[in-house]
């Protein structure tokens, strides 16, 4: 694929995404890749620093904080993935149903998203928690709740845009059913706006949950997670700042990496923007030398 | 008669890309003669036009020179240049409806720009403006002047281009493809404008068009152009009926053909083609 | 220009009426009981069936559902929303304080992201691919991708236990706004500026811009049309951010113990105060959607193509 052979040369591009397919390899593969066990209680090595067994130090319970930090890396990263993709499906899904029939379907489905959007997200997701009670799961299920009607509407944006395209009324007029036009035609051109869209929400995902965990919200304790670990070191920020940096540090790299490729993604994979420079129709004639009859007349 | 602008070698570039956009291009506009340039979208000709006025986008190069009554354009300042643009040479553009600041009436342009060369005040500029503007059948032109861009039709606002035409008074006018975004009665409207425009200004001219039909009215040499690069140059006469380029002859017999086809479809009448 | 406000008022309203009975399902999605949390709040030793019971008669509970929205509307329109379940004060009598406290802070914060954001924008467009812009551009990058609360963290340790400068927490003096507006402020600005900033350079591509200059007009004119244009962008960016913000001042209230409504929620949904954390909803919602309503129609006093759209 060309996106792949363009990465190898941007070499900005293909760090930021060796460092997050590495860190979710990591997460997944975490029990194998710790050091130590992340729950494992060291009463005398509370706060200690650095040593060759514990490369990073210990916590205030003398646990492990990079074996903490490689497991923390499952809520972290990977649940949000997961958390992500779930509602890039729904929108995708209902994006695509209502891009590609039109009419009342999409009419209705609009005005749902219309109303969803107008909650403000962060506080409907407090109000998710405050009710269903604090923890991860029910944190992941109130973004799935109220992400899903943006990215129906990017999608449906773009759906939109293609099925007016005279391949797809091509496909409609010699009688292709609908969900196969859709899956042949209108998605494989769609990915690249769903990629876009997902991958710039992820971040901010990953900064909110991590909030969410560091207001005690989150995933509730012993487990690992790097926005708790956060609220952990907090106790002792004055005395002992430097254990606010690990879990801090990671949180900004892959955040940083991932906005990184997110920016990478719009610019690839939207070729009016990979010569960013040249405004869309400036110049549009010039690749295409083909004299358009309409335009002559 | 002299030659009243002269192009030599006009070669037009992507300075980020290195793609060539204008090949080495050559051609002379005489004193009071209108020279129309013509060929499909993405030839060259916007390119060309705004490379004459030194408007080319900051990443577009250009080199060759630009001789304007024997002064070349390509050793002057920006300085120097900016008071060339619109007193000496003026450019109307393709796309009436965004050429203007859509954020204010479009008689804020107006006055700022001759204020700019006649140092006018707003009073001044509003007078001259008015005569000019009724004189391009623009009527109540206090009222335009008070309006927005996406208030006024594309037709009003390529004439309101015209008038200030009018007003400065330039030696050489290059319009870009004045009439293409326009319905085909305004086509019409524009294009009696600019024939006035010609007779009242005596001015020299470039034309940018597709529309032949036009570019035989109002032309006195016609330029053709195909991927950058000049193919044909000559009389407006000789290009009708004895072109020399296959390319030329495709062109105009295009427009024949698609001129009958149109005319037998719609009995002749005109009609408006948003 | 009235006929559109009046407009965009009217579609406003069902809005706010699909909010407040979403606010008042939602609580009754509760796994829990309410009668059974209140007992619980009040910390009753044993809860036996006819406490419940009489709890429940107590709130209303027993009531049909569609009674007791109609009948808690109702209130909600003279804002009275019930006691709170923990302290038994009425949950106005908190909430209101807290509310102005968030708005305080939200408002100095909206006006520094404000300022922060054109004058960013402004010179990395005019200085596009320059040093300057680079390297704004560059220290953006790292700042949107910081959690607020490590920014928070650096910042404390720096001027409040190293310098001794500014107070680390609480709202006491005017002081105690630097550090939570600079923290709310740099993280939204890192992203704003870059919407101006695009902006300027999409509308630097524009036609009026060529014509303009085709006329002679000098450059700082055309600077100053090109910024003016750019703006009518940013005023619906910077009213959208406004009610934004006022949802998501949570993590740096409760960082810098600010007394305002971030703080409270997270108490009261630690707590399970349902009418509490139900009043917050519905309070900052309501925000939202007027803030959404009054956006739109500035934009539309702005922008005059936006007014014959709807």
């Amino acid at each position: 694929m060309k996106m792949w052979k363009n990465m190898l040369q941007d070499k900005l591009a293909l760090l930021s995404f060796s460092i997050i397919s590495l860190v979710m390899v990591t997460g997944l593969f975490a029990p194998f890749i710790a050091p130590h066990d992340p729950y494992e209680v060291h009463m005398v090595l509370r706060y200690a620093g650095s040593s060759w067994t514990y490369w990073l130090g210990n916590d205030h319970l003398g646990r492990c904080i990079l074996s903490r930090l490689i497991y923390g890396i499952r809520p972290s990263i990977l649940w949000v993935f997961a958390a992500l993709a779930v509602s890039v499906g729904i929108g995708a899904m209902l994006g695509f149903i209502a891009g590609y029939f039109r009419g009342k379907i999409d009419a209705l489905l609009m005005r749902i998203c219309d109303v969803m959007l107008s909650f403000p997200g962060t506080v409907m997701t407090l109000a998710i928690v405050g009710i269903l009670g604090v923890g991860l799961e029910n944190i992941l299920t109130a973004f799935i709740l109220m992400k899903w009607a943006w990215f129906a509407r990017v999608i449906r944006t773009a759906v939109l845009q293609y099925s007016e395209s005279d391949y797809v009324k091509f496909s409609k007029a010699i009688g292709v059913k609908p969900f196969k036009i859709i899956y042949r035609h209108i998605v494989p051109v769609t990915l690249s706006d769903i990629a876009v869209t997902a991958s710039s929400s992820f971040g901010s995902m990953i900064l909110q949950i991590s909030g969410f965990s560091f207001l005690g919200l989150g995933i509730q304790a012993p487990h690992a997670e790097w926005g708790m670990m956060l609220n952990e070191a907090r106790g002792v920020m004055f005395s002992r700042p430097e254990f606010m940096v690990a879990p801090a540090l990671s949180i900004m790299i892959v955040v940083s990496a991932i906005h990184f490729f997110s920016d990478y993604l719009q610019v690839a994979l939207n070729p009016k923007l990979r010569t960013s420079k040249h405004k869309a129709g400036d110049f549009a004639g010039t690749t295409t030398p083909r004299l358009q009859e309409k335009e002559v007349a | 008669m002299p030659n009243f602008l002269e192009v030599n070698h006009l070669k037009v570039w992507d300075k980020s890309s290195g793609e060539v956009i204008l090949h080495d291009s050559s051609f002379k506009v005489n004193a009071e003669s209108c020279l129309a340039v013509v060929g499909e979208s993405g030839s060259g000709k916007s390119v060309t036009c705004r490379a004459i006025m030194r408007l080319n986008k900051p990443w577009v190069s250009q080199s060759g020179e630009i001789l304007l009554h024997g002064e070349n354009l390509s050793f002057l300042s920006d300085k120097e240049m900016r008071q060339k643009r619109g007193k000496t040479m003026y450019l109307i553009m393709q796309h009436g409806m965004s050429a203007f600041d859509p954020s204010t009436v479009v008689g804020v342009h107006l006055y700022e720009t001759l204020k700019q060369h006649f140092g006018w005040n707003k009073h001044e500029a509003a007078g001259h403006m008015s005569i000019a503007m009724k004189s391009v059948m623009l009527k109540e032109p206090m009222e335009i002047m008070n309006k927005y861009p996406h208030q006024l039709s594309g037709g009003m606002l390529q004439r309101i281009m015209i008038a200030l035409a009018l007003v400065l008074e330039p030696d050489l006018i290059i319009a870009d493809e004045p009439t293409t975004a326009l319905d085909t009665i305004s086509q019409y409207e524009v294009l009696e404008q600019f024939l006035q425009l010609r007779e009242r200004l005596g001015c020299s001219m470039i034309f940018v068009s597709h529309d032949l039909g036009m570019v035989r009215k109002l032309a006195d040499e016609v330029l053709v152009m195909k991927n950058g690069v000049i193919v044909e140059q000559g009389s407006t006469e000789s290009i009708f009926t004895a072109a020399k380029h296959e390319y030329t002859r495709y062109l105009v017999s295009t427009k024949q053909t698609l001129n009958d086809h149109f005319k037998s479809v719609m009995g002749g009448q005109g009609v408006a083609k948003r | 220009m009235y006929k559109y406000m009046i407009k965009r008022f009217l579609i406003s309203i069902p809005l706010l009426l699909i909010i407040s009975f979403l606010t008042f399902v939602l609580i009754h999605l509760s796994p829990l009981d309410p009668a059974e949390v209140v007992l619980q709040a009040q910390g009753v030793p044993v809860i036996t069936e006819e406490l419940m019971v009489q709890t429940k008669q107590e709130l209303g509970l027993d009531q049909p559902f569609l009674i007791r929205y109609l009948a808690w509307f109702a209130s909600c329109l003279q804002l009275d929303f019930g006691d709170s379940y923990v302290t038994g004060q009425p949950v106005w009598s908190l909430l209101a304080p807290a509310f102005l406290n968030t708005v305080k802070l939200t408002m100095v914060s909206a006006l520094l992201i404000i300022v922060l954001s054109i004058v960013l924008g402004v010179v990395c467009a005019l200085r596009e691919g320059k040093m300057t812009d680079k390297t704004v551009r560059g220290i953006s990058f790292f700042v949107t991708a910081m959690p607020s609360y490590a920014l928070a963290a650096i910042l404390i340790w720096l001027f409040s236990v190293k310098l001794d400068l500014l107070p680390t927490s609480g709202m006491n003096s005017l002081s105690s706004y630097i550090l939570p507006v600079i923290v709310i402020a740099v993280s939204y600005a890192g992203l704003y500026f870059r919407i101006i900033r695009s902006s300027m350079l999409n509308n630097l591509n524009e036609n009026y811009v060529m014509y303009g200059r085709a006329c002679g007009l000098p450059e700082h004119k055309i600077t100053k049309t090109i910024l003016r244009n750019s703006l009518q962008v940013a005023v619906s960016v910077f009213c959208m951010a406004v009610p934004i913000i006022l949802g998501s001042t949570v993590v740096v209230e409760n960082m810098f113990a600010w007394p305002g409504l971030g703080s409270l929620s997270v108490k009261s949904i630690l707590s399970r105060d349902f009418p509490m954390i139900q009043a917050y909803v519905l309070v900052l919602a309501t925000a939202f959607v007027l803030f959404n309503t009054v956006s739109d129609m500035i934009n539309a006093a702005i922008n005059p193509k936006l007014r014959e759209g709807l």
